[in-house]
């Protein structure tokens, strides 16, 4: 065993998921509350206070934190009681997993895991996730999380085939599975002022990858496992902390999808048409990082705002969308980017 | 230990440390939180209606046909990989390149032709009998 490894693992974990993962997410709870509240001409959170210090609302998170964990903690009769604890964890720890494979800065140290074949291990993890909304409305023994949870499952792995053919283009571009050496890839300039970033090269698998992830997150407008209008979602019988670890993994899943998009098609931590050697010291790896923070908070507000801004799906209509629209595009993706590259 | 797994007993020990957290939390919360049973409450909530029927029942099949559909396309999927990741170098070879474009040109065409034909079928509408 190396001690090294271990706490350098230890160190990063609390850096990357702790810090960044975690903290966005809960800071994502206020920013939604206000966000939607700015859109819909409203005040949005604005009561909790710290001896009379509001800060626009920014305790709430504090607040629901302190809620959850004094709240109490039951079971439904009839519940699986096994599946319901553990439910929300299984859909929490595959999301905090997946940070340890993406690389939040240039080599070995500003990654968890830096894996040769970091996506496949990606997309492993990611899919575990859907067991966390499947079981959590199964073992509930109620109707309306029966069937919120079914939604979930029938949706997520609809998208699921479309999000893996997506990145299939980028893999024929970078000839790579690993995640730092696509970014790495991405920090080269077409014709000498176009930065290679996925976007430029794969700009239809980026379209289809962003809504694909949209409806894994199974946000607005693909909210129909939650859908609160209609069938209230797969943790209607959720209390205190295992609702908020369900309220969480959604948030985190934000993140997480932000940061895959910015690794994959936004160039990572690359900076274009700046000259590392022009920077000293350490300093370049703050930009870097910082760049990568920046990027992953500018999808994030794509991602709120196209919640807040676009209306729910039918159900008919989500299945049609991943099935006759989205699948059969990445297909053609495919293959013009197999046909332009043979020609280049 | 082989250098090259170091990054895997790394995933293990950060998916350890996950676990423990969010179990922490759970736990914490079922110290914290108070324990007031009443029958009502325990009762699965269905907008104030009592629970008439087993909600785990058998259910409709259009969720098991997407379940199949899943594993047919995601597996196909997966063959794709280790093609694309190896394609550009195949190219830079003469006569392997060709073959390998055609090679994927044929796969992407069966997987096409299941797509059609699950299409024409009707099975990717959600509501067959509906009118469109």
């Amino acid at each position: 065993m190396n001690w090294n490894i271990v706490l350098a693992a230890t160190i990063k974990w609390v850096f990357m998921v702790l810090v960044f993962g975690l903290g966005v997410a809960g800071i994502l709870t206020w920013v939604e509350r206000k966000m939607s509240a700015v859109i819909q001409d409203r005040v949005g959170p604005n009561r909790a206070s710290i001896l009379g210090f509001r800060m626009l609302g920014l305790f709430h998170p504090l607040a629901d934190a302190i809620k959850a964990f004094t709240k109490e903690d039951f079971v439904p009769d009839g519940a699986n009681r096994v599946l319901f604890f553990l439910a929300p964890l299984i859909a929490l720890v595959p999301g905090m997993l997946a940070f340890a494979v993406l690389p939040f800065g240039p080599g070995d140290n500003l990654v968890i895991a830096n894996m040769d074949s970091g996506i496949i291990a990606l997309l492993a993890i990611t899919s575990f996730g859907i067991y966390g909304a499947t079981l959590g409305g199964w073992s509930s023994n109620n109707a309306f999380a029966m069937l919120g949870s079914l939604r979930a499952a029938a949706q997520m792995i609809s998208y699921e085939v479309s999000m893996g053919l997506n990145l299939v283009g980028m893999f024929m571009v970078f000839g790579t599975l690993s995640f730092s050496q696509i970014v790495y890839a991405q920090g080269h300039l077409l014709g000498g002022w176009l930065p290679e970033w996925g976007i430029v090269v794969q700009p239809l698998a980026f379209i289809l990858f962003m809504a694909a992830a949209l409806a894994e997150n199974k946000r607005a407008p693909f909210d129909l496992p939650e859908g609160e209008s209609e069938i209230i979602g797969y943790n209607v019988e959720y209390s205190s902390m295992r609702f908020a670890t369900f309220f969480l993994s959604e948030f985190f899943e934000v993140v997480l999808i932000a940061a895959i998009v910015t690794v994959l098609f936004l160039g990572g931590w690359q900076i274009p048409w700046l000259d590392p050697k022009g920077i000293a010291g350490g300093w370049i790896r703050v930009l870097q990082v910082g760049a990568f923070v920046v990027k992953t908070l500018f999808v994030i507000w794509v991602m709120m705002l196209a919640r807040w801004t676009l209306p729910r799906f039918r159900y008919d209509q989500v299945m049609k969308l991943g099935w006759k629209i989205i699948l059969p595009l990445s297909l053609l993706n495919i293959l013009v980017t197999a046909i332009v590259l043979a020609m280049l | 230990m082989a250098s090259n797994f170091t990054p895997y007993y790394a995933l293990v020990f950060v998916a350890v440390l996950s676990i423990l957290l969010v179990l922490a939390l759970l736990v914490v919360n079922a110290i914290l939180g108070p324990k007031r049973r009443s029958r009502v409450k325990m009762t699965p909530f269905e907008c104030g209606n009592e629970p008439w029927d087993n909600p785990r029942k058998r259910i409709s099949v259009k969720y098991y046909l997407v379940a199949i559909f899943f594993i047919v396309f995601d597996i196909e999927a997966v063959f794709l990989y280790p093609w694309s990741v190896l394609y550009r170098g195949l190219l830079k070879q003469p006569g392997y390149g060709i073959l390998a474009l055609w090679e994927m040109l044929l796969f992407i065409g069966v997987l096409a032709m299941g797509l059609a034909y699950v299409w024409g079928k009707g099975d990717l509408d959600w509501n067959p009998g509906a009118k469109r």
